[in-house]
């Protein structure tokens, strides 16, 4: 039977492992191959780099960290952030990476991820869908060129269920959750998948850093749209938070960074606590 | 339990074939590892001259026989495998060992194996008034309607993408030391059937219990991707410089 993936996180800036709350007060944390190598020997399914890297002259850091990590680890590896072209994406392929998570040039274009999927499979591109609750006082940035497809205009937010209070509207946002888009959440991630993406890493934005737990609706909502697999993201403070996002979110794997990256619990300690709820986990 | 370095099999020298699709260097590495030299190449010249192949690969099954084809690759595969060189596919290079895929219409493969490569295909079975199962012209080994996959009736999903069992149908020198029920990587929509089931060395379940890894003589595939799962496929890739050593010193 298929595995529930357990996925830990390491968020990467200039070369090393950095971690803060909702993207503020990073403080420095070290080698992310030897932290790689450690969550490899914990049973970790998957691993995966979100590149925080500001500074264009630098982006190239990340490729090196990706060759030295896929020299001695083996298993799934992706690396989000920063993608902005299909030769940034061979880029990574060839320094050993298996998959790439897109949000921000997805949203800028949509068929980006047609192109990509196309190129280099379904499989390797991963839509990172960064999701927050839609609340009345939001501002949007300004509508994209392509709201007048065809084909993408069904995507657009309808404002009009914010006010009538839906219980579940949530809206894609950009730039670590500070700038909203008028897209729907939930059939964006439809519309990816349409696309071409092979599988979805949904993050709340509303949750991330907070240690509440995963958005369980949320997730619920985007795991049901789609047929492809969704990795939830984005809230973990308890062991149960993982079982909460596999069980009643209907993940398919769960991601978590600052739990095990400040080795408040192992890899293996997770799987066990899933097990004895009933999940499948690999240990 | 980290695999130590194996200098027994460092006379040999692996092809690793490079036709664009996939990540080569987790296989070369891998190999690496266990102390294997592998080289990628996409060259038949050296597909004739190496002591084992190793055809890895994701994607499309059409382009990677487009890709095989321009690059005259498939003559060099198929009379080295007809020779006895041991050939290990990974992926796609499992699926092309058959004779054709029905993705985008049919697709001819290398031939090697009688059988065909379908998709999952989860619909028919989970719900009925939605059936897809005649309008994709008739896909068999569907699962059968009386053992829904999920008892909460949600599809399963495509690709199959995560860490599943084998079960071991048939064991054979690339299993040696890798225990029934152990998991692997897999990442893949396609999956292949056989004409004669007895070249399923493993099955795996997902949906309906596929066939996850392929063994008669010097060929051997899998399904799932030993480069990327941890120790038990390091053991597999080990494994194969082991198989292909013992075909070099009994030439």
């Amino acid at each position: 039977m298929l595995s529930k993936r357990i996925i830990p996180c390491l968020d990467v800036r200039d070369g090393r492992v950095v971690k803060g709350v909702n993207f503020q007060n990073l403080t420095d944390a070290g080698d992310p191959v030897e932290n790689a190598k450690f969550y490899d020997e914990q049973g970790a399914d998957e691993l995966v780099f979100l590149d925080i890297t500001a500074s264009h002259e630098k982006r190239k850091i990340i490729l090196d960290v990706v060759a030295r990590t896929a020299d001695d680890v083996f298993m799934p590896l992706t690396v989000g952030g920063g993608i902005k072209s299909l030769d940034d994406i061979r880029d990574l392929l060839n320094s050993g990476c298996d998959k790439v998570s897109v949000n921000t040039t997805a949203v800028h274009d949509p068929y980006f991820i047609k192109k990509a999927s196309e190129k280099f499979g379904s499989q390797c591109i991963v839509v990172a869908v960064d999701a927050k609750r839609v609340r009345e006082d939001m501002t949007y940035e300004p509508e994209e060129p392509w709201f007048c497809d065809n084909f993408l205009r069904d995507v657009r937010l309808d404002l009009s269920l914010v006010s009538r209070n839906s219980s579940l509207v949530t809206a894609i946002s950009t730039h670590g959750g500070r700038k909203m888009r008028l897209i729907d959440a939930v059939k964006w991630a439809r519309k990816m998948e349409e696309l071409g993406a092979g599988e979805i890493l949904l993050t709340s934005m509303d949750r991330d850093g907070t240690k509440d737990g995963y958005d369980i609706d949320l997730t619920r909502a985007i795991s049901e749209a789609v047929s492809i697999p969704v990795i939830a993201s984005g809230g973990v403070g308890t062991l149960e938070h993982l079982r909460e996002g596999l069980v009643e979110g209907k993940a398919d794997a769960a991601l978590a960074a600052s739990i095990f990256h400040y080795r408040e619990y192992t890899i293996k300690e997770a799987k066990e606590y899933l097990r004895s709820k009933g999940v499948t986990v690999r240990l | 339990m980290k695999m130590s370095l194996s200098s027994f099999i460092t006379n040999i020298f692996l092809c690793v074939l490079d036709y664009g699709m996939g990540n080569l260097r987790s296989v070369e590495k891998g190999f690496l590892k266990v102390g294997v030299n592998a080289r990628v190449t996409d060259r038949p010249d050296v597909i004739e001259k190496a002591d084992g192949i190793v055809l890895p690969g994701v994607g499309a099954f059409r382009d990677c026989m487009r890709e095989l084809t321009n690059l005259d690759l498939t003559d060099a595969i198929v009379n080295a495998v007809k020779k006895g060189k041991p050939y290990l596919g990974i992926c796609l290079g499992l699926q092309v060992l058959f004779s054709e895929s029905e993705e985008f219409g049919r697709c001819r493969g290398l031939d090697i194996f009688r059988g065909k490569v379908v998709k999952f295909d989860f619909t028919s079975s989970l719900c009925p008034p939605l059936s897809m199962g005649e309008l994709k012209g008739g896909v068999s080994n569907t699962p059968s309607t009386n053992q829904p996959p999920t008892p909460s009736h949600q599809p399963l999903k495509i690709p199959h993408m995560g860490w599943n069992e084998i079960s071991i149908k048939n064991n054979n020198p690339l299993l040696a030391g890798i225990s029934d029920r152990t998991y692997f990587y897999f990442v893949h929509s396609y999956y292949v059937v056989p004409e004669d089931s007895a070249v399923t060395a493993a099955t795996t379940d997902y949906g309906t219990a596929f066939t996850s890894m392929i063994y008669r003589g010097n060929v051997f595939a899998t399904q799932f991707h030993p480069e990327k799962s941890q120790d038990a496929g390091l053991k597999i890739l080990e494994n194969f410089g082991r198989i292909v050593d013992s075909f070099v010193r009994g030439r």
